[in-house]
């Protein structure tokens, strides 16, 4: 079954892509989506078999390389981080297909994009079930190159092909950390399979290797190595960069793959690796710290953008964030649970936010919105679910993931983790705020854009509002359905040998025991963040503008995004571009052609041009070289025997 | 019954046959050429299919040279025409007579002027090429090695573009001065060793100071050939300048020749003289992958940004090469094998639009996307293989290459890895600015869609890139006893190397 679960989306793919266009647009939608609701309902019966009968398995398909000890083979991993995974991958990605019929009804080139859709939807499901590193980075690469495709696939305008590049390459510096990650654990355990892997860690935990000088654990190494693959792909501070641009693409890609799947890619490596980053405790309070510094600083960048999915988008990075600092303090299942919570509302929000785009007709800028809550109340009614379940409203999805994530950070009593439960707490008020900006923004107050615009806005057809409706009920009721197998008292023999914490780390088994004002604080912070909103954005409208003269430095900061591009711009592109000509103007033409090939030829011809002054033909000329020859010959000889 | 007929030697000299009917019979003329080509493409195709016998009747457990064959040539000096192939130069031999066929037919519409001189000229060119990989004499291998320069000079020299003549000189110029060095080695040898014979010379243990020469010597030479850093600056020019099929077979399997070099002489002839230069060479490559990335990156012109990112992608060879791991050698050949096909297909896609549009200029593209989907699809995989994206042969290679030299020298995977993140950013960049966008201008709204023909090329190319990155066993299979024969000699000389070193620390 797990077989069908991976290779439908493929085979749904590989049609739609090459024949897409005989087979006409009806077809391949019906055909693509079909296939993914097969594959999502084979892959929760799977589910429900592994959490009853436990028993883990690999399903080998084929060998891939294999030189001396270098051993690869493509194979289907089925435990229950992956069975987790394959759920929340699969039933949002099916309810993404189904909702695209009707987002994409416009577009002229449906078939090459529900082909990527399953594509990237094939690639991810490799990912998880990968029982090899290798095999996760061919997944992690080709969910990749189906986020670039994606991206970029409104390929006319520039600024949605720059974005592609941009994803693929920033994603391409983290792959960078993760490949080298990879070959380090190949030279020092001898093999990519993970159970081989996590066997061998705790006797080779102390291992040091030389590197320029510097003498370096290994296993902090490996894990450091790792950890900027997943910051590339889940968007973590530093590379960043790419995802809020990465809204260029069509809004349901950003839905499966900036919200709820693809990003979550680097935490569920995380996850994965975690018997080994159990033995690097200097690498888990880097994941902490950074974790908790991307919570709060895409928080501040949300709060002051305009455009809807950018909104959405940086707080897709600070939930992120989140995960990752929930991982840091060894709380794996807390990790995992708001991966799953927040894959679930995120997904709504997303896709209620491409139903208010889709009424607007094609707008995105929250200041031409406006009061539009009674013209599409479903939408509406939706995106309060999503919100509620985001900012961490008690009984919703996120209230049950987040509390706990913050909970672990404080049990964690260290330095970071106190240092993330702060930053996870302000950033639970802003989140908050930011949400209800969005909502108070969208919906309410005036209508700011033409009449035309307003006589269009409609509600969305039924075929959209269908897997919203089955993605808010996940964003309600996923928290409570699966708090007590994935974070419950049980937590251990629901997730099997996937997920290890060492005996050391209590963080997780103490998070169910802090004092009551941590258990309340995120939720008073976030119903401050409501109130809050309802008084910059309802009752005194101006107090943003006031504010945002007052604090301009700061307002500025956050608006552009702490001018992260324009830095790495200045450091990266400008340099590249002028390293690249001196290179080729001085490097190549200046100094390798100037004196190889053409000095060599040049010298030639001079020494050719001068020695033609020699042939003069008078005889005085002749007879003088020859004298000097004679006289060099004698004194020569004389030398040479020495009289 | 295979093994009385001399089938590397069919393989070898079918298409001079091909070549001298052509002369004889075709005029220069229309229907001359049309002939011509059509032998051309037929003696190529039978040839390969010839080739396909050695690959399936190849034993991949005999650890020798295999399909041995050897006439007695000049009976004084010991000299003999002798064949042979063995893991390490079959890929190659597969390989060009792979991409022959493939150039002759991608030659079909382009080439306009002295149509039969330039099929048979291809067709001698396979001869030189598969001759160098299954030579087993020196002398063989360097006649064959150096007479490649000679169709390739001429085939830049004539349908080249505008600067043909300063590129031809510049190719030769650089090739020339290794040659002569590699002969005078080769004269040294001989005279020591009394022998030419590949196996024979292996054999042959050489002083350490004389090793260093002769490893010097060859070095000029196949440095030249691969091209490494700093002295590739010929091969911009000649790809610019080169036709299309000129560039495939330069790009797919002449620079292969440096490598291939590397591997059967330099190494196992001069082990300690390779163990000291190792570290020189990491640092060439290292400059190679980077330099020659961040060039690339500014190039306005198609042709020579590939040609500058074939530069770096042969860093990795000889940094895989150089690394005397199973990893690094097997990674070696095969990011050499994988870079013919991907760079190769390549060339043919710039061939394509240039066949259209008639210049080279990225600028002068953008938005080809709407007007050549099929191309799209085609141009884009073959980015995304030069990119190493997993899935494609140009992952395998690269990957190989880095475990093997991370466990000799981790600093110099990390160096080398970056080439990952710098090809990506040039070869995006260029695709973008290629085919993304909206076709507004004239000229690109009206190019013509890929014929049948050109599809037919394009097809057995991306399949092969594409199940050597999924299935990559059979080809490393080929390669793994020749390759532990080549690390068994590097180890016992590092041991014997670290042996005496402790000896002299003793006394």
């Amino acid at each position: 079954m797990v077989y069908l679960i991976v290779f439908l989306p493929l085979l749904g793919s590989i049609i739609a892509g090459f024949w897409g266009r005989r087979l006409g647009d009806k077809l391949s939608l019906y055909l693509t989506s079909t296939l993914l609701l097969i594959s999502m309902t084979l892959s929760w019966i799977t589910f429900w078999q592994l959490s009853s009968n436990h028993v883990d398995k690999v399903y080998p398909l084929m060998e891939w390389m294999n030189v001396g000890d270098f051993n690869v083979v493509w194979s289907l991993r089925h435990d229950m981080l992956s069975a987790v995974m394959m759920i929340v991958i699969t039933t949002v990605s099916a309810m993404v297909h189904i909702y695209s019929i009707g987002y994409m009804s416009h577009d002229n080139s449906k078939p090459r994009f529900m082909s990527y859709l399953s594509l990237f939807t094939f690639a991810m499901l490799m990912l998880v079930t990968s029982d090899n590193l290798i095999q996760l980075f061919f997944g992690w690469e080709g969910v990749g190159l189906a986020s670039y495709l994606l991206i970029g696939f409104w390929y006319h305008k520039p600024s949605a092909h720059t974005a592609a590049m941009k994803a693929f390459i920033v994603n391409r510096v983290g792959d960078f950390g993760f490949i080298l990650g990879i070959i380090a654990i190949y030279s020092v355990f001898g093999s990519l399979y993970f159970d081989e892997i996590f066997s061998d860690v705790e006797g080779l935990h102390k291992l040091s290797i030389v590197i320029l000088g510097f003498k370096i654990n290994v296993i902090e190494l490996i894990a450091i190595l790792l950890f900027i693959g997943a910051m590339g792909k889940s968007a973590q501070i530093g590379l960043h960069t790419w995802l809020p641009d990465a809204m260029e693409g069509p809004t349901p890609v950003s839905a499966l793959i900036h919200a709820a799947t693809m990003v979550t890619a680097g935490v569920f490596l995380v996850c994965r690796m975690s018997p080994l980053l159990e033995f690097a405790p200097f690498a888990l309070n880097v994941i902490t710290i950074v974790g908790a510094m991307t919570a709060i600083f895409a928080a501040t960048i949300g709060l002051t953008q305009f455009d809807i999915k950018r909104v959405i988008a940086y707080s897709t990075c600070s939930q992120l964030g989140y995960m990752f600092f929930a991982a840091g303090v060894s709380a794996y299942p807390a990790s995992m649970f708001h991966l799953t919570t927040h894959a679930f509302f995120k997904a709504l929000l997303f896709l209620g936010a491409g139903s208010v785009i889709h009424a607007m007709s094609d707008e995105q800028d929250m200041r031409k919105m406006g009061g539009i809550w009674k013209k599409i109340p479903i939408t509406y009614a939706l995106m309060w679910v999503g919100s509620l379940a985001l900012a961490g409203i008690p009984f919703f999805a996120g209230y049950y993931s987040k509390d706990l994530i913050l909970e672990a950070a404080w049990a964690a009593s260290s330095n970071s983790g106190y240092f993330a439960f702060w930053l996870g707490c302000l950033a639970a008020f802003l989140t908050a705020f930011y949400s209800w900006r969005l909502l108070l923004l969208t919906f309410h107050g005036n209508f700011n854009s033409s009449k035309e615009v307003l006589d269009h806005v409609h509600e969305s057809p039924f075929v959209m509002l269908i897997p919203l409706f089955v993605l808010a009920l996940g964003a309600i009721f996923s928290g409570w359905y699966f708090y007590n197998d994935f974070v419950g008292y049980n937590w251990k023999e629901f997730w099997g040998n996937s997920i290890f914490i060492s005996e050391k780390h209590k963080a997780f088994k103490l998070a169910h025991y802090v004092p009551l004002w941590v258990k309340y604080l995120p939720i008073f912070l976030a119903i401050l963040g409501i109130l809050c909103a309802y008084l910059f954005y309802v009752l005194n409208p101006n107090l943003p503008k006031i504010l945002s003269k007052q604090f301009s430095p700061i307002y500025n900061l956050f608006f552009n995004k702490w001018y992260f591009d324009e830095l790495y711009d200045y450091l990266f592109v400008k340099s590249f571009i002028k390293f690249g000509n001196f290179f080729w103007k001085k490097g190549d033409e200046g100094t390798i052609d100037r004196f190889g090939p053409n000095g060599i030829s040049k010298l030639v011809k001079n020494i050719s041009s001068k020695s033609i002054i020699i042939q003069s033909g008078y005889i005085y000329h002749y007879a003088f070289a020859m004298l000097i020859g004679l006289v060099v010959l004698i004194t020569w000889l004389l030398l040479d025997y020495g009289i | 019954m295979l093994s009385n007929i001399p089938i590397l030697s069919s393989i070898t000299f079918l298409p001079l046959f091909g070549a001298l009917i052509i002369l004889l019979t075709c005029s220069d003329d229309e229907q001359g050429g049309k002939n011509s080509k059509f032998v051309a493409l037929w003696t190529s195709l039978i040839t390969f299919i010839l080739s396909l016998f050695v690959l399936f009747n190849f034993d991949n457990d005999l650890n020798n040279f295999q399909f041995i064959e050897k006439v007695s040539w000049i009976p004084l000096s010991n000299v003999s025409y002798h064949m042979g192939v063995d893991g390490i130069s079959l890929p190659f031999v597969m390989l060009s007579t792979f991409l022959i066929p493939v150039c002759i037919l991608a030659s079909f519409k382009s080439i306009k002027k002295q149509v039969p001189l330039f099929m048979s000229l291809f067709l001698i060119l396979e001869v030189l090429m598969v001759g160098t990989f299954c030579a087993m004499d020196i002398l063989v291998f360097y006649i064959f090695f150096e007479a490649v320069l000679i169709p390739m000079f001429l085939i830049i020299g004539i349908w080249g573009g505008v600067r043909r003549v300063y590129s031809a000189f510049k190719f030769f110029l650089y090739t020339l001065l290794g040659s002569v060095l590699m002969l005078i080695a080769i004269f040294y040898i001989f005279s020591k060793t009394g022998t030419t014979e590949i196996n024979e010379v292996a054999k042959f243990s050489f002083p350490y100071e004389v090793q260093i020469l002769l490893f010097l010597a060859f070095f000029a030479s196949f440095s030249v050939k691969l091209p490494m850093w700093p002295v590739h600056t010929w091969l911009p020019d000649a790809h610019v300048e080169a036709p299309t099929a000129g560039s495939v077979i330069l790009a797919g399997v002449l620079l292969k020749m440096g490598g291939y070099g590397f591997l059967r002489f330099s190494i196992p002839m001069f082990p300690d003289a390779s163990i000291f230069f190792a570290p020189f060479i990491f640092v060439l490559s290292v400059i190679a992958i980077i330099y020659t990335s961040l060039v690339a990156l500014v190039q306005n012109d198609m042709k020579k940004m590939i040609a500058y990112s074939s530069v770096a992608h042969m860093g990795f060879v000889t940094i895989g090469a150089f690394s005397f791991t199973n990893e690094g050698l097997a990674g070696s050949v095969y990011q050499m094998v994988s870079h013919g096909l991907i760079s190769g297909a390549l060339f043919l896609c710039v061939g394509i639009v240039y066949d259209r549009l008639h210049t080279r200029e990225i600028n002068a593209y953008g938005g080809v996307t709407d007007v050549m989907p099929n191309f799209a699809f085609f141009f884009m995989f073959m980015m995304l293989a030069s990119v190493g994206l997993p899935g494609t042969s140009g992952f395998v290679g690269e990957l190989l290459v880095l475990v093997g030299i991370w466990k000799t020298y981790p600093i110099v995977a990390i160096f080398c890895a970056t080439g990952l993140i710098l090809g990506a950013i040039y070869m995006l960049w260029l695709y973008r600015r290629v085919m993304f966008g909206k076709a507004v201008k004239e000229e690109i709204v009206s190019l013509e869609k890929l014929s049948q023909r050109e599809i037919i090329i394009f097809v057995p190319i991306t399949a092969l890139i594409f199940i050597f990155g999924i299935y990559a066993t059979p080809l490393l299979d080929i390669t793994q006893l020749s390759i532990n024969n080549i690390i068994d000699i590097t180890e016992f000389h590092q041991n014997k190397n670290t042996v005496s070193q402790i000896a002299t620390l003793k006394d």
